[in-house]
């Protein structure tokens, strides 16, 4: 019994082979745009955790001393104390960074590194090996130590050691730092009894990377939603039309003595195959678009943070449970509806299909009365909720709300265009076109939605990119930067600067808690660079007139907005006060940050000299400058920053991010239209009935056919337009509420109407690329087919 | 900790996935237990570093004020990679501690891992030193100890004297472990007094008790078809008994014991004298570990129940097992300890 019923409802697929493809198609698409964020991101996250783990940074309290290494004794001091500590040893070989742990004692272990021989684990105490990415270990020149290649330690990181990092760094007993285990001993002396001169740094609630790039994955995450949402609205046609189409199929199969249940876990299972079919396409094809997008990805993120994850891709299980769970969910959200009316459908139901696009406008009033209730639901989020959930859920609520008022707006459209008709044909045009609403409106859901996730995302990267590339002005306002590695080296740089260029501005800082949050406070040489170069968000007039004269501060963003401070609060600095002038854009840097005079900087910490110089050269004689210094002091490119170089490298990323932006934009358009493709071929079938008494009336074949392209176009345009205001209502969402949620500053917002035009005449074209082939179709009917109309008996 | 870096390190005990059959791997460069065998102290209570293995592990049973009975273990294991002494962190010496106490309804474990060659841990024969981080077993001679150890949820502090002589076992210290000749250097001191304080999550306990500590190394001392062991010490009225099962793949036993008199004359058994079968298992953690055993040594007239005091002693360690006291009720009665291996 089971395999006949299995049969008669597989055999519907049989004879409608573009449904299936059209289920199979959208839900593959939607899992591939989802599960291919997915895969970027969780790779680049993988990256950052190797990273994360090789450095123990962040993650645990670490012990430093204020003299610069600590001596191994006072490490094994420490451990026969009682203190679980590690220690680790770093420095740079061949300028690249290498570090040392002890695998025995680490917190974290030897993560990074798969160790899964223990003839490796013996070489390398015994003997030492050299654990990196191939490519890194490409870079390093001769050493006395075996390199062995590893993809779990983070790019352009040396993995080793501890004693190997000791012999190759020079650092015979001395070690960088210790990190402390989370665990500790039940009985344990303080830290100052054993070693008075040691500090001890609490953990990092989140590191300093991770902030900075979750914005950009999160963003990502965003987008990858979107799309997703969009393919489910499309799977959700499809099925709801399907089990339209199969209503006398289940009848006779129920009137034959097929219980209920059995018939429902059938069709339970069909879907969970056919679901689960679409997933793994999906998954593979995600993975082909994540690995096409990657080297853009990776070059991104390192550009945009300074922050190197590895180029490759590495398939990795949690996306193939991740990839089908969501097909599988998708389409149980997608089915629910449909499975409840069959499980409510009396046994002697009629069996005529309702032509399934008609019964949407039974359900017209509540969907009106849910999209209100959603649109009302997503202003109150933006008005009243905090956090970043309240952000996602107001970002959910408008998307779901505006695209269940599509169809209402739509309608109310056309209803107009119909009353100012001023033909027969006209109105016969404009009533035929509300006529296939339903039938089209869950196919323009999805376009709305591809469309604004386009123009917000758009808007969204765009704004980050004007908004960084002015930061980068301001921040990297002079020529020419040089990093001394110690204060003597400082000195003499300075002396030598001071003769062959225009200005010298030494960058120097402090860390002090300002109202209970860590933050850096600058002093700033007082020079026009600042005054030319540094936008303020809010500031009150001579902003830095006040700073100059010593009683005045000014202050990012960041700390304006986590400590509530505003223009002309005043704060505290080493027991001094200071009245905020300025709050200015800091993006990216998770701490607060505090802008005082040298001056007042000098007096406040006499303690600390500049290691840090900003040159203001022409930047013609850069060049030269670097190669000066290489020679006179030894100076690496580690050492010093040609800012031209940083813009030019900067903008040629963001440029590859609008790659990656345009890829992920065409890809949801093709899945929209791809959408309308199918609901026009559907509806085609149907109304030929409708259309034989037009044609009847001498209206051509070939006019009816261009008829049905003016319609998706119009369509595709009222949907477009429609889809920009919502579009950038979820830009400002993502830049005003999301990133102010998740990351504590707010991306200024800019509008990009030439951006917007093209995504709108993609829009078009793919409605009326999907309306060609059904309105050929049409066109192409022959005679008989129209005539069989009046002759059948419907 | 990082166990799994621990566990390729081919430690004797380390549960391969034959069960404790790790052990039977090869033994380049190492030395092997020779007969007869012949002890140097104070220098045989320092390190071997010719031999891949060794331990230093002391068990004790303990009583409080209120007669409640407690366990203790403090234990160090060392464990070669290569059979040289090497200096610094290349040095291929490892250590590694384990600490418990375990009360009637609770066991506290901890663990500690540790490089030799500098300094976090090692064992220095005169005067007597055994150390990992901050625990230690100290004292001016090997009669005479003070012993700590702390974890994140329990310590102690205890001192222990001994009145009676070392005790060796098998052919004079020349412990035969199977069919095939596996043998180690093994001598125990059976005769400690202990006393001293626990801290526990509940607070601190005085007890006192008994102690045997245990000596042994070796560079293979399992058999390639063995896997895993039982291990009991009971103390009892009129003496003490050591005795060890091996089990084999094929379900056969390999079995050891040494009778002890309160003088400390010994009297050694060889493979099925002693004999030890499982009267009960408990669940322990998904796993089904024996925690009743029916033990006899006919040619002394023992046969006695001997039955885990907390039946949940397992040493969640790097490599688990379980150790902990135990009741002795029979032909005999006392309390001791037992150690069982390979039931992971």
């Amino acid at each position: 019994m089971t395999n006949a019923g299995l049969l008669a409802l597989l055999s519907h697929w049989r004879h409608n082979p573009m449904q299936l493809f059209t289920l199979v198609v959208a839900l593959s698409l939607a899992t591939a745009l989802w599960s291919g964020v997915q895969a970027v991101n969780t790779e680049a996250r993988a990256s950052y955790d190797a990273a994360a783990e090789t450095l123990g940074e962040g993650m645990f309290a670490q012990i430093i001393a204020s003299t610069g290494t600590i001596p191994q004794e006072d490490f094994i001091a420490l451990r026969r104390a009682g203190w679980l500590v590690s220690p680790v040893v770093e420095g740079r070989l061949d300028g690249i960074r290498l570090i040392g742990i002890d695998a025995l004692t680490s917190p974290g272990g030897l993560a990074p590194v798969g160790l899964s021989d223990g003839k490796l684990t013996i070489e390398m105490i015994t003997r030492g090996i050299l654990f990196a990415t191939q490519e890194t270990l490409e870079r390093l020149g001769e050493v006395d130590v075996r390199k062995f290649p590893s993809s779990d330690v983070a790019p352009a990181v040396i993995l080793t050691d501890v004693g190997t990092a000791q012999i190759l760094l020079g650092l015979d007993g001395q070690i960088s730092r210790l990190i402390v285990a989370p665990q500790q001993p039940i009985i344990q002396p303080p830290l100052e009894v054993i070693a008075p001169n040691f500090e001890l740094i609490p953990p990092q609630s989140g590191s300093d990377m991770g902030r900075l790039t979750d914005s950009f994955h999160l963003n990502l995450t965003a987008f990858g939603l979107l799309s997703f949402i969009v393919g489910i609205f499309i799977v959700h046609g499809a099925i709801g039309l399907a089990f339209e189409q199969r209503r006398p199929a289940i009848r006779t199969l129920r009137a034959l003595g097929f219980p209920l249940v059995h018939l429902i876990a059938l069709i339970v299972f069909e879907l969970v195959g056919i679901s689960v079919l679409a997933g793994m396409i999906g998954v593979g094809l995600g993975y082909f678009m994540a690995a096409a997008l990657l080297p853009d990805v990776a070059a991104t993120i390192s550009g945009l943070y300074g922050q190197s994850i590895s180029g490759t891709l590495h398939f990795r299980p949690e996306w193939w449970v991740s990839g089908l769970l969501i097909a599988v969910g998708g389409t149980a959200l997608a089915a629910a509806a449909s499975l409840w009316r069959l499980a409510c459908m009396p046994l002697l139901a009629s069996a005529r299909p309702h032509a399934w696009a008609m019964q949407a406008r039974r359900s017209r009033l509540i969907q009106t009365v849910f999209a209100m209730f959603l649109l009302v639901a997503a202003s109150l989020l933006g008005w009243l909720g905090s956090g970043l959930v309240a952000g996602f859920a107001m970002l959910a609520a408008l998307l779901i709300g505006a695209a269940l008022a599509l169809p209402v707006i739509l309608d109310g459209l056309l209803a107009a265009g119909e009353r100012h008709a001023k033909s027969i044909m006209e109105e016969w045009f404009w009533a035929d076109t509300r006529q296939q609403l339903p039938g089209l409106s869950l196919a323009l859901m999805a376009l709305l939605i591809a469309m604004a996730t386009n123009v917000g995302v758009s808007t969204m990267v765009s704004s980050f990119r004007l908004t960084f590339t002015g930061f980068l002005d301001q921040r990297l306002a002079s020529e020419f930067y040089v990093y001394a590695d110690d204060a003597q080296q400082a000195a003499s740089l300075r002396a030598y600067l001071e003769l062959r260029v225009d200005k010298v501005l030494p960058i120097q800082s402090a860390n002090q808690d300002i109202r209970g949050l860590p933050s850096d406070i600058y002093g700033p040489v007082a020079h026009a660079t600042y005054r030319d170069n540094w936008l303020f968000l809010d500031a009150v007039p001579d902003a830095w007139a006040l700073i100059e004269a010593g009683q005045a501060a000014a202050i990012n963003e960041q700390l304006a907005r986590r400590a509530g401070i505003v223009i002309g609060d005043e704060i505290t600095i080493a027991g001094q006060p200071f009245k905020v002038v300025g709050i200015y854009g800091d993006y990216g840097n998770p701490i607060g940050q505090v802008i005082i005079t040298e001056a007042k900087f000098a007096a406040l910490f006499p303690d600390i000299s500049p290691l840090r110089f900003g040159v203001r050269i022409d930047p013609s004689r850069v060049t030269a400058l670097s190669l000066d210094l290489g020679a006179d002091f030894g100076l690496t490119e580690v050492n010093m920053i040609n800012q031209a170089g940083i813009k030019a490298f900067s903008l040629a990323v963001f440029d590859r991010t609008f790659t990656v932006t345009g890829a992920l934009n065409i890809l949801t358009l093709a899945v929209a239209g791809f959408a309308i493709l199918m609901s026009l071929l559907t509806l085609a079938n149907m109304r030929i009935p409708q259309l034989a008494p037009v044609w009847a009336q001498g209206i051509t074949r070939a006019r009816l056919g261009r008829l049905e392209i003016v319609r998706a176009v119009l369509l595709a345009l009222l949907t477009t337009a429609l889809a920009l205001p919502l579009g950038l209502s979820l830009a400002w969402t993502l830049l005003a509420v999301v990133n102010v949620e998740a990351f504590g500053w707010r991306l200024p917002m800019f509008l990009f109407p030439l951006d917007y035009a093209r995504l709108a005449a993609f829009a078009v074209a793919a409605a009326a690329i999907a309306a060609l082939w059904p309105a050929t179709k049409l066109a192409r009917t022959r005679p008989v087919d129209l005539l069989k109309v009046f002759a059948n008996e419907r | 900790m990082n166990a799994r870096v621990f566990l390729l390190l081919l430690w004797p005990i380390t549960a391969s996935a034959q069960g404790f059959a790790g052990l039977g791997t090869d033994v380049d460069g190492f030395s092997s237990p020779q007969r007869p065998a012949q002890f140097d102290f104070p220098i045989d209570h320092g390190p071997h570093y010719d031999y891949r293995i060794e331990w230093w592990y002391l068990t004790a049973n303990l009583e409080g004020l209120d007669g409640t009975p407690y366990g203790l273990q403090w234990t160090l294991f060392r464990s070669a990679l290569t059979s040289n002494v090497g200096k610094g962190w290349s040095s291929p010496q490892l250590w590694m501690g384990h600490a418990a106490v375990t009360t009637p309804d609770a066991h506290f474990v901890t663990e500690r891992l540790a490089r030799g060659g500098i300094g976090q841990a090692g064992v220095q024969a005169d005067p007597f030193e055994a150390w990992i981080d901050d625990w230690q077993l100290v004292g001016p001679d090997f009669a005479t100890l003070t012993m700590t150890a702390s974890g994140p949820d329990f310590a102690y502090d205890m001192v222990l004297n001994s009145d009676g002589p070392l005790v060796f076992h098998g052919d004079e210290g020349y412990s035969v472990k199977s069919a095939e000749g596996q043998a180690s250097y093994y001598y125990s001191q059976p005769f400690y007094a202990i006393e001293g304080t626990l801290i526990l999550p509940m607070g601190s306990i005085d007890v006192a008790g008994d102690a045997w500590l245990d000596r042994e190394w070796s560079s293979q001392p399992l058999s390639d078809n063995q896997t895993g062991w039982d291990w009991f010490s009971l103390s009892l009225e009129d003496g003490k008994l050591m005795g060890f099962r091996l089990r084999q793949t094929d379900g056969s036993y390999y079995t050891s014991a040494t009778w002890i008199d309160p003088n400390g004359t010994t009297t050694s058994y060889s493979n099925s004298a002693f004999e030890a079968d499982p009267v009960a298992v408990s669940d322990v953690g998904g796993r089904d570990v024996p925690t009743t055993w029916n033990v006899r040594l006919p040619d002394r007239g023992v046969d006695v129940e001997v039955t885990a005091i907390n039946p949940q002693a397992w040493m969640d360690t790097s490599v688990p097992y379980w150790e902990g006291p135990i009741i002795v009720q029979g032909s005999h009665t006392g309390r001791g300890y037992l150690e069982m291996t390979g039931y992971d």
